[in-house]
C-alpha cells in the first residue's frame, strides 16, 4: 500500500529559503490570475478554448518546484499552468498559445492552448490523447541513464490517464529498468465528468505502484510544502539511481473541465464550495502569515502587481501577429534548420 | 560484394550502424537473448550489451513511445515490432506523437527513428501474421513509410532510416526473407529514402509494384518476354511516403500502360493512391486502361495452404493480366 505522507516538514528543514516561499507564493497566485484572466477572455469572445488550473496550484508548483530548469526534462499535461511557470513559461507565453499566435512557443498557434513544449526550456511537446506522453517520459529517462547524465524527468497527468493501457505500459518498463522519472497523479476526483469510484476500484491511485516495484506516495495536493517535500525525496532517490516513483496529489479542480464544459452536470454545487475551502493558496499564505514570511498587507499587493503585469501580458500577446497560413505546409518533415 | 538475403542484409546493416554509433539502440520483444524471431538482432546482445539492445515487455505502445522518448533525448532508436500484424497498439504513438511531434512543435522537437515491422504473406501465417499495415501508415502526413524489397535495398535504406531526422516505418517483407538473395556492397552505402528504382527496362507497359509482390512481376515480366516478345518495365515503389510519382509518371509516359500490383487488399490500399496519381497526372499518354491487381477485400488471408493462395496474387494471374493489358 501507498505511503501516505502527512508529517508537516518545516520550510526549513526542506531547504526552501524565505525568497523561495515568497518565489512560490507568487507563481501560485500567477497561475490563478492567469486563470480567471482567461475564463473572461473567454466570455469576451477572444480566447476560444480554455483550460482552467484553478484548485491545482498547490501540487503542480510544490512537485514542479523540486526540479532544476536546464538541468531536469518536464513532462506535463493541459492542465499545468503551475508546472511551466515554474519551468520558465512566462504569462505572455501562455497568452500567446492562448490566442494562438505566431511566436507561441509551444506549437506556434497549431495546437490547443496548454499543449505545452519548448525544446529551450526543456518541457516536452503533447498532444491531445491522454496518456500518450508517459512513455516519452521514460524513454528520456532511459535516455538519461544511458548517456550517464544525472538529470531527472518529471511526468504530470491526471487520475483519469492513470486507466490508459499506456500508462501502464509505461510505468511497467520504468519499475523494470528503475529510471530516473518521477510521476505525478494530480487526483481531482473527475476525468470530465466521470467521478473517481467510477473510473477504478481503489481509493488511492499511488497503490499501483507497488505493480510496478517502486513506492507509491499520497499528498496532500493542497499543502504546496507537502507536495515538494514529496517531490523532492522522489527526485533524489531518482538521481541517485534508486529508480521512479509515483506521487499522487488529492486535489480538486474549482471551474469546469474545460470552457466547453458545464460541470453543474456532474457535480454539486456544494461540493464545489466545500473544496474551495481547502484552496491551496489561501492555505500557503497562511503558513507563510505565521512565518512572517508573509505581512498582512502583502497577499493583496503582491495579486495587484501580478494582476497588472498579466493584464500587460495579454495586451501584449493579443497584439502579437497571427501565424502565417503560408506556414502550413512547413515543419511536416526537417527543413535544414531544423534539430 | 558479398550474397546475401533480406534477413541477412538487414542484420548486417544494424550491426554496422550500432558499432559505427552508440547512440543506435534497439528495443523491441525476443531482441535480446533470442536475437529477434527473424534473427535480424542475432549476436547482437553478446556483442553491445543489454543497455543497448532492449528485450521489452510485451506492449507494442510502450515500444514505439519509449522510443520517441529516447530520440527526444539524444538516441537513434531503431524499434522492432515482432509481426507488423502487432503495430495496431501502437497505432495512437505512430499516428498521434511519431507523426504529428515536428509539426505540432512548429519545427522544435524531431523524432530521429525507425520502426522495424516485418509484414506480408505467404509465410503459412493466417491472419494475424501476414497483414500488410503500409496503407494505414502511408496515409500519415509526417511518417516516411519504406518497403524495400531486395537485399541491397534493404541494407542501404536501413542506413538512409537510422541517418535520416525524421520517423521512418521500416517495413521488411516476411516472404522475401530468405528466398531473396543478391549481392551486396561489403562498405557502407545509403540507398535513399523517396527515389523509386526501376528494377526492370521495358516499352510496352509498366508494372508498379513492392514486397513480395514486385518479385512476382520481375518473374511475369521475364516469362511475357520469353514467351511473347513483350517487354514490360518493372518499377520498384521503395518508398510509399513521399512517393515518387515522377519515377511512376515518366515510366508510364514511356510505355503507355499501367497495371499496380500489391498484396494489400484492393480498396483504399497504396495501389489506389498510385493508379490515381497516374490517372490524374497521365491520362492523355495512356493507352490502355489502368489495371490494379491486389488482394481480395476480406479481412485476411487463410492458414490453409489453398486459402493462402486464394488470397495472394500469384506470377500466373499477374503474367496473365500483363498479356492481356499488352494486347489492349
Ligand atoms: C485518449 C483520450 N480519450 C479521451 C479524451 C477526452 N478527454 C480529455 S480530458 C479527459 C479527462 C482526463 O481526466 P484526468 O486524467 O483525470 O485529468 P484532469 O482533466 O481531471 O486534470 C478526457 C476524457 C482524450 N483527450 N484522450
Ligand atoms: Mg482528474
Amino acid at each position: 500500500m501507498a505511503t501516505r505522507l502527512t508529517r508537516r516538514t518545516s520550510p526549513e528543514a526542506l531547504g526552501l529559503s524565505a525568497d523561495d516561499l515568497r518565489s512560490m507564493y507568487r507563481t501560485m497566485v500567477t497561475a490563478r490570475l492567469v486563470d480567471e484572466a482567461a475564463f473572461r477572455l473567454n466570455r469576451q469572445g477572444k480566447a476560444p478554448f480554455v483550460v482552467p488550473v484553478s484548485g491545482h496550484e498547490g501540487c503542480q508548483v510544490g512537485t514542479a518546484w523540486a526540479l532544476e530548469r536546464g538541468r531536469d526534462v518536464w513532462v506535463p499535461y493541459y492542465r499545468d499552468v503551475g508546472v511551466v511557470l515554474v519551468a520558465g513559461m512566462t504569462p505572455y507565453d501562455i497568452f500567446l498559445g492562448l490566442f494562438a499566435k505566431a511566436d507561441d512557443p509551444s506549437s506556434g498557434g497549431r495546437q490547443m492552448p496548454n499543449h505545452w513544449g519548448s525544446r529551450r526550456l526543456g518541457i516536452i511537446s503533447h498532444s491531445s490523447p491522454i496518456a500518450s506522453q508517459l512513455p516519452h517520459a521514460v524513454g528520456i529517462a532511459y535516455a538519461i541513464r544511458y548517456r550517464g547524465e544525472d538529470a531527472v524527468v518529471g511526468s504530470w497527468f491526471g487520475e483519469g490517464a492513470t486507466s490508459e493501457g499506456i500508462w501502464h505500459e509505461a510505468l511497467n518498463f520504468a519499475g523494470i529498468h528503475r529510471l530516473p522519472v518521477v510521476f505525478v497523479c494530480e487526483n481531482n476526483r473527475y476525468a470530465i465528468s466521470v467521478a473517481q469510484n467510477k473510473q477504478m476500484a481503489i481509493e488511492d491511485v499511488a497503490d499501483r505502484a507497488a505493480a510496478y516495484g517502486f513506492p507509491g506516495v499520497v499528498v496532500d495536493g493542497n499543502d504546496v510544502l507537502a507536495c515538494y517535500a514529496a517531490m523532492k525525496e522522489a527526485v533524489a532517490r531518482a538521481r541517485a539511481g534508486e529508480g521512479p516513483t509515483l506521487i499522487e496529489a488529492k486535489t480538486y479542480r474549482y471551474f469546469p473541465h474545460t470552457s466547453d464544459d458545464d460541470d453543474r452536470t456532474y457535480r454539486s454545487r456544494e461540493e464545489v464550495e466545500e473544496a474551495r475551502r481547502r484552496d491551496p493558496i489561501r492555505r500557503f499564505e497562511r503558513v507563510l502569515l505565521d512565518l512572517g514570511v508573509l505581512t498582512a498587507s502583502d497577499p493583496e499587493q503582491i495579486a495587484a502587481e501580478i494582476k497588472e503585469d498579466v493584464e500587460r501580458r495579454i495586451d501584449e500577446a493579443w497584439a502579437a501577429p497571427d501565424p502565417d497560413p503560408a506556414t502550413l505546409y512547413r515543419h511536416v518533415f526537417a527543413e535544414p534548420v531544423d534539430p | 560484394m558479398t550474397e546475401k538475403n533480406v534477413v541477412t542484409a538487414i542484420h548486417d546493416a544494424l550491426h554496422d550502424a550500432m558499432a559505427a554509433d552508440d547512440r543506435v539502440v534497439v528495443l523491441g520483444e525476443d531482441v535480446g537473448a533470442r536475437g529477434g524471431v527473424f534473427r535480424v538482432t542475432q549476436g547482437f546482445l553478446e556483442e553491445f550489451g543489454e543497455a543497448r539492445v532492449i528485450d521489452t515487455p510485451l506492449a507494442e505502445g510502450a515500444i514505439v513511445g519509449i522510443a520517441v522518448g529516447m530520440a527526444l533525448h539524444g538516441l537513434l532508436p531503431v524499434a522492432e515490432i515482432e509481426f507488423a500484424d502487432f503495430i495496431h497498439p501502437a497505432f495512437d504513438q505512430m499516428v498521434s506523437e511519431v507523426a504529428r511531434m515536428r509539426y505540432r512543435s512548429n519545427g522544435d522537437f524531431g523524432l530521429p527513428m525507425v520502426v522495424r515491422a516485418p509484414w506480408g504473406g505467404g509465410v503459412h501465417g493466417a491472419l494475424y501474421h501476414s497483414q500488410s499495415v503500409e496503407a494505414f501508415f502511408a496515409h500519415v502526413p509526417g511518417l516516411k513509410v519504406v518497403v524495400p524489397s531486395t537485399p541491397y535495398d534493404a541494407a542501404g535504406m536501413l542506413r538512409a532510416a537510422i541517418a535520416d531526422p525524421d520517423p521512418v516505418l521500416f517495413l521488411e517483407h516476411k516472404r522475401t526473407y530468405r528466398l531473396i538473395s543478391g549481392e551486396v556492397p561489403d562498405e557502407p552505402y545509403a540507398v535513399p529514402i523517396g527515389p523509386a528504382d526501376v528494377k526492370r527496362e521495358g516499352t510496352d507497359l509498366t508494372a508498379i509494384s513492392y514486397g513480395l509482390m514486385l518479385h512476382h512481376c520481375l518473374e511475369a515480366a521475364a516469362r511475357l518476354e520469353r514467351e511473347h516478345g513483350i517487354s514490360v518495365e518493372v518499377v520498384d515503389v521503395r518508398t510509399l511516403n513521399p512517393l515518387d510519382r515522377e519515377t511512376i509518371l515518366a515510366s508510364v509516359r514511356k510505355t503507355g500502360k499501367a497495371m499496380v500490383v500489391y498484396e494489400d487488399n484492393r480498396t483504399y490500399g497504396a495501389g489506389a493512391e498510385i493508379v490515381a496519381t497516374i490517372a490524374e497526372e497521365a491520362l492523355f499518354d495512356l493507352d490502355g486502361p489502368l489495371v490494379r491487381i491486389g488482394g481480395p477485400d476480406v479481412p485476411a488471408m487463410g492458414f490453409a495452404t489453398n486459402l493462402e493462395h486464394a488470397f495472394l496474387p500469384d506470377v500466373d494471374l499477374i503474367a496473365a493480366r500483363m498479356l492481356e493489358l499488352a494486347r489492349f
